[in-house]
This record gives structure tokens, C-alpha cells and sequence, in this order.
């Protein structure tokens, strides 16, 4: 197995390179400039701020600087727009918030998607299975930016109970609504997912074999029947795990938590070329990484894989 | 205001409450209205700014709190009248090309050192130095500062500019050509001074909160980039002994609906209010919606270029597209929140600016759309030969309003078949500035109270003259303007003339609209510029 993960990471260096120079490229072929602006900078000045980063070398050299910055001092490079702060700052800064309510968001998705799942399956038809499928669906119908309006109108505006945004250094109170909003529409889906999945494996014959031999339901079920449900739940939280903490960027806007996706967005925007390199190469870093543990995770709920 | 937030607040108030609170428990020595214990203020930024380093801020955002944490030369009242800031007077000379400042000798950067001529002279070398390579460097070649061109372009040493310090307190400013209103310009934030030992020795980090010195009435406490930021008083200003307010905090909120619910629910002084619902915000809450005329234009431009369009290139088309357009149901129903109609280039609200008599904004909107009718036919265009083009805008759902009540007025009133096309930001700046479009939107904001920074626009070498209109007549007009003793006249013959050939539809001009708090005392609404300063304002007890 550690030779199987040493192959993948090797494999995800020419993936992760791959993903710099097509970045690197697509962004200088769009229209404008990180210092394109509504009051056109005479040449001179233009001249200056493009020799200041380096922004006058031909492209290959830019990118060679980039990638050497990279290997040789792990610095990602200046921020055009924000002069006091690197990339290396904005992600150090950013990055632990959007970590902290999408590792939250991704935990309540999964403990209340999962446990709501199995209820239902267990409880097949009865009203238990109805309530846990009605709620999976109407969760499932709302994505964060139908979430977000509607919990901040009611917990801040009617209820006065909650603050609107920020993040205060990640108290509690600001942390209720960006995972709830966050979490919601996943939880739903991992519901549906798991209790299809309980049901599909509490028809098989192993569980068939189990009963028959006389074990507690309770020992069925825990033992038998959640290892292989889970299979195909797995393979769905690896990539929702990427997506909460990157596809954050409405509950970040929305809630301003100040986590990465404002500063990736906004790079976008300002053309803010290294910060938006910066974001992209860590979020896929994370992608790879994620995949490469969910692909592990499936040895230790399926016998039948291994490595 | 909301509960969390003030328990938040209370554990970050510091010391720097003492000085305050000869206020904080008593009346306002003015007005005698009663002072709020708290003397905090709470606004919303639309987004992050960009600096608080005076020669580097590029953005509306960063520039207020920047003229907070720094004193110019001059700076503005309530009314946007120059009073004295670090310097007490200047004298000029006969021809207006030589400005003299004296500076106050109790001035002191928030590290005690005094604030000096030789400050300001660093600071200005600073915004021209091409190795600082300061977005706003231009700002100095408006200010004809001698030689400031010359050393942006690298022509010339840094030390060639003409501003010096004869002693402490003295600063001696050398300009290229005469400017009547260059003590205007002083109120900027590129010419604030800047502490060279404290940037010598952080580099670009001066900024942060840990490092920064400055010599405004507010010192930068902390900075939570994209979150919120605190700047508190000063007590080595010199003027801090009148300063009320303690405390001030941004927070960033990039959606305006989302800050405008946070600011019912109590968390916000002031917030801008959505375009629309100005009507609703004015009647549930009549004393805390306000409107205020602002220092900025909103228009659409002809491209007059060769390869523009050829019905373009006929002044009579181009007026026939300007009298159809209603700005009466642009400014109250897609708008909705006070702003005035725009028949001219630079807004009535311009300092020195008398609106000329421009025909069209005294016909009835009937005998516009009749004129307009008359002017289309004339030029050839109508049922058998209808007139379309493109117009573009720049993404956004106001932007995209205007243009579609735009579009349908001259469709149903001219049948002219127009198509809408909108870009993102970056995008759109780029098209507009090579000309690759038929009509595009366009707005300006003042850079300084006065109609030159709104009607240099239509100046032929103009870099920010999209249209690429080119009048000779206008051009000498504007020159002639610079070094005028009196420029009102020859401005409103530049709005006659564009009146007549109309280069740009003017539509509306904005309106600074806002919910604010009642206990917000002195809020600068006659400023056009906006050009608040914090020391000004105070709380009122509830």
C-alpha cells in the first residue's frame, strides 16, 4: 500500500504541473490585466508596474521564474492587487477558515446524511423512511445560495439570535450558518445515497446468511451490512470533501468569512495572476490528495480491494 | 446593534478611550446633543481595499480609510471647502506656478516624531519613483508637478521634482504650467506624506498594522484582510482633543443585500442601499434612508472612430438616440434612489459649475421623442431602412437595467433595433479602450471638485476619451480652461457643444444612497466627493 501511494504521489507532480502551465496560459490569453482599469495607466507608469513584476519578460521566462520560485523557495509569488501581502499570506490567512467550516460543513453532512440514510433503510416504509427521504430530497433542492438568504433572514434579521458574517477568529455563533448552508444540500444527497445503498446490501445474500444463523439485528447491521454500504458513499465524499472546501466560494461571499474562496474569486477578477495560480495549485494538491486517500479508504471497507 | 457583536467590540476597546472620554460622557461641544458612551462607527466595504499606503491606494475604499490614518497638506470641510490640514496657508506667486504651504509645527506622526516639509517631500518623490511604479502616479502629472512626467517616464532623476523643503515647515511646490485649483488637489491621498525611516525599514509590509506610522487623526490597529479592519484614535494628532469618535470599523461585505439586511439587524452604521428599493427603504425607515447628489456621471459613448459605426459619424443620429432616451423613468423607476437627470457631461453638483442652458433639457419627453422622430427620418433612417448597432455594458444587474429600458425606449419610440451584450469588467475596459464596440456604457467620477476632471474626458488626446471624439473647438476651450482665472464660462461652451453634437448620451448622475444611522452625527452629505473625514463625525447618545 505505501508503494501504491508513493506511485500516485509521483503521479501527481506531472498532473499538478500539467495544471500550472494550462492555468498559467489560459489566464494570459483573457481579455485585461491585473493593472487594466477604468483610468488607463500612461505607458510610463504601465512600463514601470509591468517591470516591477516582471510582467515584461516573454511568457516561458515568466513561467520558468514562477515554477523556480516555487521548487527552489516554496514562495508563490506578489499579490498585484494587495501590496503589503504575498500569495503565501493571503493563502496562510484564507485557507484556515475556508478548512475550518468546510472540514465542519463536510463532518454534519456526513454524520446526519449517513445516520439519516440507515434510519431510513432500516425503517423501510415506514414513517421514519418517509420523513428521512422527504428531508433528504427538500435538502437536496437547497444549494447554499438559496440557504444563505434564507438563514440570514431568519436567524439575524427576525430572530436577532445569530450575527450576519464575518468570522470573528471562528466563534461558534459565526460558525452556525455558513456550515448549515454549506452542509445542507450534500447531507441530503448522502442520505439518499446510504439509505439506497442499505437497502441494496440488506437484500443480499450475506445479510440473508446472517439473520438466518440467528444474530441480533443490532450485530447485522453494525457489523455486516455499514462496511459495504458505505462503499459507495465513500466514493461520493471524496470529491464532496474538494467541493466544500472549494466550491465555498458563495458561502464565503455571502457570509464574509474571509476564507479563500473571496480571495479567489476577486483574484479571478483582478486578474491577480499568482494569486489565482496559488489557489488553483493548492486546491489541486487537495484534489489529489483527497482522491488518493478515498481510493486507500476503499481497502478498509472492501476486503476484495487491495493495493 | 446586534449582541455578538458588541461583546466583540467590548473586548477589543482599549485604552485609547481615556482622551475620549471628556466626550464620551458629555455633549457635543457644538451642537450640545448627547454623546453616546461608545464612540464607534461600523461601515460596510463592498469589497477589500487595496492600500492604506497613501501612494499606492488605488481604490474608493482604501482612500477613506487611508485619509483617516493620513493628513495632507489641506483638507475638506463638510461643504468640501479646503480647510487647513497639516499645512496652516500657502501663498502663490503672480503666476500661479509656484505654491508655498506652511506647515503647523504641533503636527506629529503617531510615533511622536514631528511631521515635516521634508515628509511630504519624500512622499511625493515616492508616487513618481518608477521603481515604486505607483498606480496613481499619474495623479502627480495632473497636478503638473515640474518634471513629474519626465521622471515616470525614467527621463529624468527623481530629485528633479519641483517640490522642495526650504525648512520644517515649509514646503515650496514648482509646477509646470499654472493651476488655479492645484490647493484642491492637496486634499488627495497620493500627496500625503509618508514616513520614510518606518518604510526603509519594512518595505512593503509599512502598511500592516504592526508596522504602520501615520500622521492622521486614526492609527490602523488591525486588519483581518476580506473581514474587518479597526483604525482608533490618534492620541499624537494634533487636533485630537476634538476628535469624537474612538473607534472606527469596516467590515467587508461583498453583497449589498446581505449588508443591507445585516444593517436592519443592527450591525451596521451605514450601508449603501440597493439599486430599487431606495422607495421602501425610504418609507419603512424615513430617517435613515438617505439620498445626496454625488460627483460622478453615468453615460453612454458614441465609438466615432473609422471603423465605428457609419450612422454614428451624423450628430443628428446620435442626438436623435440622446432625446429619445427618458431619464425621467431611468432616474425614478430603474433607478429609484434620487438621482438627477443628466443632459450634460459634468453633474450640476461640480463646484463652480453653472448648468448651461441646454435646449433639450427644457423640452417636454413628447417633444423630444417628436424632435427625435424628425432628426431620424432626416438622417435617412426609418421603416425601410431601420438603424441597429450594439451597445455594451460591463456585467451587472443595474447596468443591465438601464440598458434594457434604454434599448426598448428607442425601439418603441425611433424602431431602432439595438442589441445588448454584456462583459465581465476586465474584459469590457479592454474592448472599450481599443473601440471595438458600436455604443458603450460609461461613468467618471470626479478626481476633484471640478468640471475639467469630467470634461478633459472629451478632450481628443484624452486616454480616457473611449469615443475617440475629436473637436478642435473643444480642445482649445479645455486648454485655455487650465490656466483661467475664471474656467466657468469657457465649461459651459464645452456643454453647449457637446450638447449639440452629443459624443455621449449623459443619463443620470449618481446619487450617493444610503442607509445610516440616526446616531451618526455629521455625515458630510454637501461633500459631492464624499471626501468624509472620521474626526468629524460622532454618535449620538440613543
Amino acid at each position: 500500500m505505501l508503494a501504491y501511494s508513493l506511485r500516485r504521489l509521483l503521479v501527481a507532480i506531472p498532473t499538478i504541473l500539467l495544471l500550472i502551465v494550462a492555468c498559467f496560459f489560459l489566464m494570459h490569453f483573457a481579455p485585461g490585466g491585473p493593472f487594466t482599469s477604468e483610468r488607463p495607466l500612461p505607458p510610463a507608469v504601465l512600463a514601470n508596474i509591468e517591470a516591477r513584476y516582471g510582467l515584461d519578460q516573454p511568457l516561458w521566462k515568466q513561467l520558468w521564474d514562477y515554477l523556480y520560485n516555487i521548487v527552489v523557495h516554496f514562495d508563490f509569488g506578489p499579490s498585484f492587487k494587495f501590496k503589503d501581502r504575498d500569495v503565501n499570506d493571503i493563502i496562510a490567512q484564507g485557507f484556515p477558515i475556508s478548512l475550518t467550516y468546510g472540514s465542519l460543513s463536510f463532518l454534519a453532512a456526513t454524520t446526519v446524511g449517513v445516520s439519516l440514510g440507515i434510519a431510513a433503510a432500516i425503517k423501510h416504509n415506514s414513517w421514519i423512511d418517509y420523513f428521512a427521504v422527504g428531508l433528504g430530497i427538500a435538502a437536496q433542492a437547497l444549494p447554499n445560495f438559496i440557504m444563505g438568504p434564507i438563514l440570514i433572514l431568519t436567524f439575524t434579521l427576525w430572530l436577532g439570535l445569530l450575527p450576519g458574517g464575518g468570522w470573528n477568529g471562528g466563534q461558534w455563533q459565526y460558525l452556525i450558518m455558513p456550515v448549515i448552508a454549506l452542509a445542507t444540500s450534500y447531507m441530503g444527497s448522502i442520505a439518499r445515497i446510504t439509505r439506497s445503498s442499505m437497502l441494496e446490501v440488506l437484500n443480499s445474500n450475506f445479510i440473508r446468511t446472517a439473520r438466518a444463523k440467528g444474530l441480533p439485528t443490532r450485530t447485522v447491521i453494525w457489523r455486516h451490512a455499514l462496511k459495504p454500504t458505505l462503499l459507495p458513499v465513500v466514493s461520493y465524499l471524496g470529491p464532496v470533501f474538494v467541493y466544500v472546501l472549494t466550491g465555498s466560494v458563495f458561502v464565503d461571499i455571502y457570509f464574509s468569512t474571509g476564507g479563500l474562496g473571496q480571495a479567489y474569486v476577486g483574484s479571478a477578477l483582478s486578474r491577480d495572476y499568482a494569486v489565482l495560480l496559488g489557489v488553483t495549485i493548492l486546491y489541486g494538491a487537495l484534489t489529489v490528495v483527497v482522491n488518493l486517500l478515498t481510493d486507500l479508504a476503499y481497502a478498509w471497507f472492501d476486503p476484495k480491494i487491495r493495493y | 446593534m446586534n449582541k455578538y457583536i458588541r461583546t466583540s467590540l467590548a473586548g477589543l476597546l482599549t485604552t485609547t478611550m481615556i482622551t475620549g472620554a471628556a466626550f464620551a460622557a458629555g455633549t457635543h461641544p457644538d451642537t450640545g446633543e448627547a454623546l453616546a458612551d461608545d464612540q464607534t462607527f461600523i461601515y460596510r466595504l463592498g469589497d477589500e481595499h487595496s492600500s492604506v499606503d497613501p501612494q499606492v491606494v488605488e481604490d474608493t475604499y482604501g482612500a477613506e480609510i487611508t485619509r483617516d490614518l493620513f493628513e495632507g497638506l489641506m483638507n475638506q470641510d463638510e461643504d468640501g471647502n479646503l480647510v487647513p490640514g497639516v499645512a496652516t496657508e500657502y501663498t502663490t506667486n503672480d503666476t500661479k506656478d509656484v505654491y508655498t504651504f506652511t506647515l503647523r509645527d504641533n503636527a506629529k506622526w503617531s510615533n511622536g516624531d514631528p511631521v515635516t516639509a521634508g515628509d511630504f517631500v519624500y512622499a511625493w518623490k515616492r508616487a513618481v519613483d518608477p521603481e515604486l511604479s505607483s498606480p496613481y502616479a499619474w495623479f502627480m502629472e495632473l497636478m503638473s508637478i515640474e518634471n513629474a512626467a519626465e521622471i515616470i517616464a525614467g527621463n529624468k532623476p527623481i530629485d528633479e521634482l519641483g517640490v522642495k523643503a526650504i525648512d520644517d515647515h515649509t514646503l515650496e511646490v514648482t509646477l509646470s504650467a499654472p493651476l488655479p485649483y492645484f490647493p484642491q488637489m492637496t486634499t488627495h491621498s497620493t500627496t500625503f506624506p509618508a514616513p520614510q525611516k518606518v518604510i526603509e525599514e519594512h518595505g512593503d509590509a509599512w502598511t500592516r498594522p504592526e508596522n504602520i506610522v501615520s500622521n492622521g487623526a486614526y492609527i490602523w490597529t488591525e486588519h483581518l484582510p476580506q473581514e474587518r479592519s479597526v483604525r482608533e484614535r490618534n492620541e499624537m494628532y494634533w487636533d485630537n482633543e476634538n476628535t469624537i469618535l474612538d473607534k472606527v470599523v469596516t467590515l467587508v461585505i461583498n453583497d449589498e443585500n446581505v449588508a443591507l439586511t445585516r444593517y436592519l439587524a443592527g450591525e451596521l452604521d451605514r450601508t449603501e442601499v440597493p439599486a430599487g428599493q431606495f422607495p421602501r427603504m425610504s418609507q419603512e425607515h424615513p430617517d435613515q434612508a438617505i439620498s445626496f447628489p454625488r460627483l460622478c456621471n453615468y453615460y453612454y459613448t458614441f465609438n466615432l472612430t473609422e471603423d465605428g459605426p457609419e450612422a454614428f459619424k451624423d450628430p443628428n443620429v446620435r442626438q436623435a438616440l440622446s432625446l429619445a432616451v427618458d431619464r425621467e423613468i431611468i432616474t425614478e423607476k430603474v433607478m429609484a434612489g434620487g438621482q438627477p437627470q443628466a443632459y450634460t457631461f459634468a453633474p450640476e453638483a461640480t463646484a463652480g459649475f453653472t448648468v448651461p442652458e441646454v435646449e433639450m433639457a427644457s423640452m417636454t419627453q413628447p417633444e423630444r421623442d417628436e424632435l427625435a422622430k424628425e432628426l431620424l427620418a432626416g438622417a435617412g433612417y426609418g421603416p425601410d431602412n431601420p438603424l441597429s448597432f450594439e451597445m455594451v455594458y460591463n456585467t451587472n444587474e443595474d447596468h443591465k437595467k438601464v440598458a434594457v429600458a434604454l434599448s426598448q425606449m428607442w425601439k418603441q419610440k425611433l424602431g431602432v433595433s439595438v442589441e445588448l451584450a454584456n462583459m465581465e469588467w476586465k474584459v469590457f475596459l479592454e474592448e472599450r479602450g481599443n473601440q471595438n464596440f458600436d455604443l458603450a456604457r460609461g461613468a467618471w467620477c470626479g478626481d476633484y471638485n471640478e468640471a475639467s476632471t469630467f470634461l478633459d474626458l472629451l478632450q481628443s488626446q484624452s486616454g480616457y476619451n473611449d469615443g475617440k471624439y475629436n473637436n478642435a473647438r473643444v480642445d482649445e476651450l479645455l486648454a485655455e480652461a487650465k490656466t483661467s482665472d475664471n474656467p466657468a464660462p469657457l465649461y459651459t461652451e464645452v456643454e453647449r457643444i457637446i450638447a449639440q453634437e452629443t459624443p455621449v448620451i449623459p443619463i443620470y448622475h449618481y446619487a450617493g444612497v444610503y442607509m445610516m444611522d440616526t446616531d451618526v452625527g455629521n455625515w458630510p452629505i454637501n461633500n459631492v466627493e464624499q471626501n468624509w473625514y472620521s474626526k468629524n463625525l460622532y454618535k449620538r447618545a440613543e
